[in-house]
């Protein structure tokens, strides 16, 4: 009955997605409620922007530049057939500001810091290091789940904006130095197309919603994994699958209610 | 004697989706007593540390800590009972991401307002205590299995617990780390007045240093007493258990399956 | 790692990612170039405003003075009433011509005010009578076959 076997093993799959759906919702709340310390004892908080925030600027800070760069040149190319190459500056800073710097700071930082989160935290699992705490009458998810969200809630709207601005700058340099495009369009169009409200706080909006999603993700698959080595390796697995599928499609939603009709 | 006892465990039931674990576990620890757990791997005796530390609720019967019943305690007093205990976990656990000194201090860190040099003095206290002065600047990845179940020792006492429990303390240590934990748990007990449980499968080491044994398979306790009438006793599973025979009432084969119908073997 | 250290390189990081935002505010986006605080409302009634949009920009002889804020369709007059924002520091007699023009040939429209001669200024809340509605390129080209058709037809 290979029919009823694959019938059951579907049920059996969504009943767990929806119940680890639930787990993960109540993860998410039980972390918001136990946050008092991440503020109270700041430094808790801190040492893990250092994990997460610093490590990932040389890696947010490359990319930036460098995506940056290849829009210049691609935005240059396309432009020139419509004799528009001014608005060069607009298209770079436009396409950084509102979408590529938010989402692909996000993914990177799924792949540098959520996997790592997800590895420490499955691995303080595996080694007793998170029932030893409780043994010891510690909140495992007040000392070490909230500070580790709230350092990624922090880091990945500043991780964002570092990597717009790199962006800009990788533009001006292919777009105004290499290729000569006019210095004073490059910025006046840009300034002309790019609305403080309506682009830049909308991407900082949307990098605060990737940072708590993919924090969530990653402190979720680690504190859920299986104490075993595979176990483990299948949560980072996980983390940085669920967090690119969450970021786009979160980018999707966002974009559609904020870009909507203009 | 029962009312000066810190733990006694009363027809403990427990199971998980219908398995049983544990079968009308009845234990009394008197304060001040060193006492072990004895098993088979896998047998529930850590099932009853989790009782005793309130980490799981038996289906029937209470644990009793301190006088007060450990599944029905609030969240806030399960962890007031718990700054009162200390429990060394099978490999230490300890903070990997913390030094020596950082890992004997959290605990004094969470729970006191104590200035920091009053903590660095305690913890210093701590680490001389199981031999490990100097060692506080080292990261755990840096210790010997034996020095880090020792820094986990001290991390375990450093609030000065009335309980104190030890998960398999001797599991994958060299002969000597092992004669020096066991001895360190005997003193440490006398010295700080507490009450201990070990959970253990090393016998040899664990009868050296107890003074109540109860031997536990298959979820019900099937023998107890001092180490001495353990060592003498002559009921064929403490035999085995004790002196490591092979076969016994305990069955080298799994109990499944026919070998010889397998191998197509007429009998 | 020293917490001290540790705070240093949060604290460079932070003021980096602050850094960051303000020059993508004040470089990138408009607000190193318009104050959006400090400006006075003005309206205007257009028959047809092609494809104008809120946050379009208002200029007058090429130079940025303000945004459209709002654009809604008059039920009475059945025209579109568009509200606009202008900086404070430009003033405009009562008589000023607002024209929709759209700049370069594809480019986005917007608004262009064209002073008039009058000593009045207008003020907060007043509205700009004399208005010229976008040129919507099919009635343009509507225009210039009937043209053609009627020079042809005199012939």
């Amino acid at each position: 009955m290979p029919v009823i076997k694959n019938l059951r093993s579907i049920g059996h799959r969504t009943v767990n997605a929806v119940w680890r759906l639930g787990f993960a919702t109540r993860f998410f709340l039980m972390t918001l409620f136990y946050s008092g310390p991440s503020f109270r004892r700041f430094h808790l908080t801190i040492r893990e922007m250092f994990f997460t925030g610093v490590m990932s600027l040389i890696i947010i800070l490359v990319a930036g530049t460098f995506v940056g760069m290849v829009l210049g040149l691609q935005g240059y190319e396309t432009l020139k057939r419509y004799g528009s190459e001014s608005a060069l500056g607009s298209l770079v800073a436009l396409s950084l500001v509102r979408e590529l710097g938010p989402v692909l700071a996000a993914l990177l930082f799924a792949s540098r810091a959520g996997s790592a989160m997800t590895a420490e935290i499955g691995l303080m699992k595996a080694t007793e290091q998170i029932s030893a705490m409780e043994i010891m009458a510690v909140n495992p998810i007040a000392r070490v789940v909230a500070p580790r969200f709230w350092a990624g809630v922090i880091s990945m709207p500043l991780l964002s904006a570092l990597f717009s601005a790199l962006g800009v700058f990788g533009g001006y340099v292919v777009g105004v130095v290499m290729i000569g495009v006019d210095e004073g369009s490059f910025w006046s169009q840009m300034q002309a197309a790019v609305d403080f409200q309506h682009d830049i706080m909308n991407g900082v909006i949307k990098s605060v919603v990737f940072g708590v999603a993919v924090t969530v993700i990653s402190l979720f698959e680690g504190y859920d994994a299986p104490p075993t080595a595979e176990g483990v390796s299948g949560a980072t697995t996980r983390t940085v699958v669920e967090s690119s599928l969450a970021i786009l499609i979160l980018d999707f939603i966002l974009t559609a209610f904020m870009f909507r009709g203009d | 004697m029962s009312s000066q006892a810190l733990v006694e465990i009363r027809d403990v039931n427990f199971a998980y989706d219908n398995r049983p674990i544990l079968k009308g576990i009845n234990m009394t620890f008197p304060r001040g007593k060193l006492i072990a757990i004895m098993g088979l791997s896998g047998c529930g005796k850590t099932t009853i540390l989790r009782h005793i530390s309130g980490v799981l609720k038996p289906t029937r019967g209470y644990v009793k800590v301190d006088g007060q019943v450990m599944h029905e305690l609030s969240q806030d007093n399960l962890y007031r009972m718990r700054r009162k205990m200390g429990m060394l976990f099978q490999f230490g656990a300890l903070f990997t991401d913390m030094t020596v000194y950082d890992n004997v201090a959290f605990q004094m860190r969470e729970h006191t307002d104590l200035p920091e040099d009053i903590i660095r003095d305690l913890v210093m206290m701590k680490l001389h205590a199981v031999g490990l002065y100097g060692t506080q600047d080292l990261m755990p990845a840096e210790l010997s299995g034996g020095m880090a179940r020792r820094v986990a020792l001290a991390r375990t006492v450093a609030l000065d617990p009335m309980l104190i429990m030890y998960d398999e303390p001797f599991a994958g240590l060299d002969p000597i780390s092992l004669t020096v934990v066991g001895n360190l748990i005997r003193r440490l007990n006398n010295a700080l007045g507490a009450t201990s449980v070990l959970v253990t499968h090393d016998v040899q080491e664990s009868l050296k240093v107890v003074d109540y044994v109860y031997f536990v398979s298959n979820g019900a306790i099937i023998a107890e007493g001092t180490a001495d009438e353990i060592r003498a006793s002559d009921e064929a599973f403490v035999r085995q258990f004790v002196h490591g025979e092979m076969d016994g009432p305990i069955p080298f084969h799994y109990p499944d399956g026919d070998y010889n119908k397998d191998l197509n073997l007429r009998a | 790692m020293e917490r001290t250290t540790l705070d240093l390189w949060v604290g460079a990081f932070v003021v980096a990612g602050i850094a960051a935002l303000v020059v993508l505010a004040m470089k990138v986006g408009n607000l190193g170039t318009y104050n959006v605080s400090d400006t006075y409302q003005l309206q205007a009634y257009f028959t047809n405003i092609g494809g104008l949009k809120p946050k379009a920009s208002i200029k007058s002889a090429g130079v940025l003075v303000g945004r459209v804020t709002g654009i809604t369709l008059d039920t009475e007059r059945y025209e579109a009433k568009v509200t606009m924002s202008i900086d404070k520091r430009y003033r405009f007699p009562k008589d000023t011509f607002a024209n929709i023009l759209t700049s370069g040939l594809l480019g986005e429209q917007y608004i262009g005010l064209q002073p008039g001669g009058d000593d009045a200024m207008l003020k907060n809340g007043d509205e700009m009578k004399h208005t010229q509605s976008a040129m919507v390129l099919e009635d343009l080209i509507g225009k210039f076959m009937y043209s053609k058709a009627a020079e042809n037809g005199s012939k």
